[in-house]
């Protein structure tokens, strides 16, 4: 796969989180990491950031290992990541904000922008604005949009439709489609996992830090065991 | 009725007395306070060693007059010290990055709570007085030269044929000058600028300007070299204004600190703002207002007190108040910075 976490094992110092859990993801790809509260779900994609060490297993992308590297060598390698909380420049305008996505790319970013604004129109209406007077939604659209600045070839998604209503979320993951159908790879952690199941190529149910069941997102939602214990029957 | 004349007197006064020292001393605290609130925004501790870093930056700045004054180069109808800043923010922005690398890098590296960087910067702020002590004593010194007055107060008189008479010092002048165009070249900086802007995401949130490759150490290195010529232009203009004394450069905090926060710290337009605020109200409640009140008011209601609200002596009890008005009131200040 174009990036995976292999065998993860691991946590934030005391007892491991993660154990011997793997998550990967292809180009062109919607991987979705779904499970209970407290399943190391988020903690799976940090490890693959590198904003925790792994004991055990590596992390590698395009088949080069970057298990040793810090999160900001990770980003410059083309791994882009969507923050759950705190993901937007509250005090910088909405084009601020992607210029700071922006920040390690020396070359011209305008067509990058321009690219970001067709994905989401309503940002380029409010390009001047302060991102933090913008609704939920739009300001998940700004994380979204600075993340892509880097012209990242995988893009992180920590629970993007968390506090969004339901049809900001349907908008989102339309959003997210596209971004797919451009050839990123994109692992989301979710916790509406019905609906970000139905757009995932590729699922993990995670139960404990452990991979549970993993699958297509299709069979995952067909699976009456994922059914009972995630879906609600 | 007062007469027009009368009227214009009494505004003439004020201006001389009130609004022309408080411009200049507003324009010296908002300099200081830019310098207070850029530290805390960035490196999110509140920096007592900026007062002193001032005297640190002025002392350098007099050497360097002195240094070209014995060369005979002086700066025409300017002060020379002018000429000396350039090189004298040079020498300060060193000591600040390595007082940095010294002290702060450190507490930085173990993730010290706020609270450790502020004590660590009154050790500093000790340290940075002593030394100031040592190279230039405690005593008054004034290092002005060049013409005193853009406005002399017998011209005014003559050209107006008024009674009272307005001087406005060269000092208070380039005071108000500097300090309008190093307000506008940091604001410039900080909105139009790559750098800039990265210095506000990293304020602002200081883990997605990590995502975003952003780095850090060279951050924290421009923030001291701006604070550090912030500090030494402001110092440097309060000297010539007033004089320079090391003592009062530690008095000076108060006000400064009153600044910061009465314009919402972490908020540059909020240091100005503040800095004006402040020294409008210091000015405006020490003075005596007898004469200015005996132009208006008919003879026979004359005021027989001097109608001052406050001796001068308490002028800094003044920002004092202000800043617990302002933390119980609205402690995020006038333009809602980062509440302490």
């Amino acid at each position: 796969m174009y990036l995976v976490g292999e065998d993860m094992t691991g946590g934030y110092g005391g007892a491991d989180i993660l154990k011997s859990c793997t998550v990967g993801v292809e180009k062109g790809e919607i991987a979705v990491i779904v499970g209970p509260n407290g399943a190391g779900k988020s903690t799976a994609m940090k490890a693959m950031l590198g904003m925790l060490r792994l004991r055990l297993g590596k992390v590698v992308l395009d088949g080069k290992d970057i298990s040793k590297m810090t999160p900001q060598a990770r980003v410059a390698e083309g791994i882009a990541f969507v923050p759950q909380t705190n993901n937007v420049f509250t005090s910088l305008s909405v084009e601020e904000n992607l210029e700071m996505g922006a920040y390690l790319r020396d070359d011209d970013i305008s067509g990058t922008m321009e690219q970001v604004f067709t994905l989401f129109p309503i940002l380029k209406e409010k390009r001047r604005q302060p991102a933090g007077e913008l609704s939920g939604g739009q300001r998940q659209q700004v994380a979204v949009g600075r993340a892509l600045m880097t012209e990242p070839s995988v893009l992180m998604l920590d629970e993007p439709t968390a506090g969004v209503s339901p049809i900001v979320m349907d908008e989102l993951f339309d959003r997210i489609l596209e971004v797919r159908d451009t050839g990123l790879a994109i692992l989301m952690v979710e916790q509406n996992a019905r609906q970000a199941l139905n757009i995932a190529d590729r699922g993990y149910v995670l139960v404990s830090g452990e991979n549970w069941r993993t699958g297509t997102g299709h069979e995952l939602l067909a699976n009456p065991e994922v059914r009972k214990s995630f879906l609600g029957g | 009725m007062p007469e027009g004349t009368d009227i214009l007197n009494a505004l003439v006064l004020m201006t001389n007395f009130v609004f022309v020292p408080a411009l200049a001393y507003g324009s010296q605290l908002g300099l200081g306070a830019l310098g207070v609130t850029l530290v805390f925004g960035i490196l999110r501790f509140a920096n007592f060693a900026h007062g002193d870093l001032m005297a640190f930056g002025t002392t350098i700045a007099i050497l360097f007059t002195w240094a070209l004054q014995a060369q005979g180069i002086t700066f025409g109808v300017l002060p020379t010290a002018l000429l000396a800043l350039i090189p004298a923010i040079v020498v300060t922005a060193v000591a600040a990055i390595f007082i940095d690398k010294a002290v702060f890098t450190f507490y930085r590296r173990q993730k010290a709570a706020p609270v450790v960087f502020v004590i660590a910067s009154v050790g500093v702020m000790f340290m940075l007085s002593a030394i100031v002590r040592f190279i230039m004593g405690t005593e008054d010194r004034r290092f002005t030269d060049g013409e005193r007055f853009v406005v002399r107060a017998l011209d005014f008189k003559k050209w107006s044929g008024l009674d009272e008479g307005l001087a406005i010092q060269t000092t208070q002048a380039i005071t108000v000058v500097v300090a309008l165009i190093v307000v506008v070249a940091l604001f410039w900086f900080l909105n139009r600028t790559r750098t800039g802007k990265a210095m506000r995401a990293y304020s602002d949130n200081e883990d997605l300007a990590l995502l975003s490759g952003i780095n850090p150490d060279r951050i924290v290195m421009i923030t001291w070299i701006i604070a550090a010529a912030l500090a030494t232009i402001a110092g440097t203009l309060y000297g010539l204004d007033k004089s320079f004394k090391p003592f009062t450069y530690l008095q000076l905090l108060l006000p400064i600190f009153a600044s910061a926060i009465v314009g919402g710290i972490g908020q540059p337009v909020g240091a100005v703002v503040g800095g004006f605020v402040i020294a409008f109200s210091e000015v405006m409640l020490t003075y005596a207002y007898k004469k200015f009140a005996t132009y208006l008011v008919p003879e026979n209601l004359e005021p027989s007190g001097l109608l001052q609200f406050l001796g001068t002596d308490y002028k800094f009890a003044i920002s004092f108040i202000i800043l617990v008005l302002v933390l119980l009131v609205r402690p995020t200040g006038i333009f809602k910075g980062k509440v302490l």
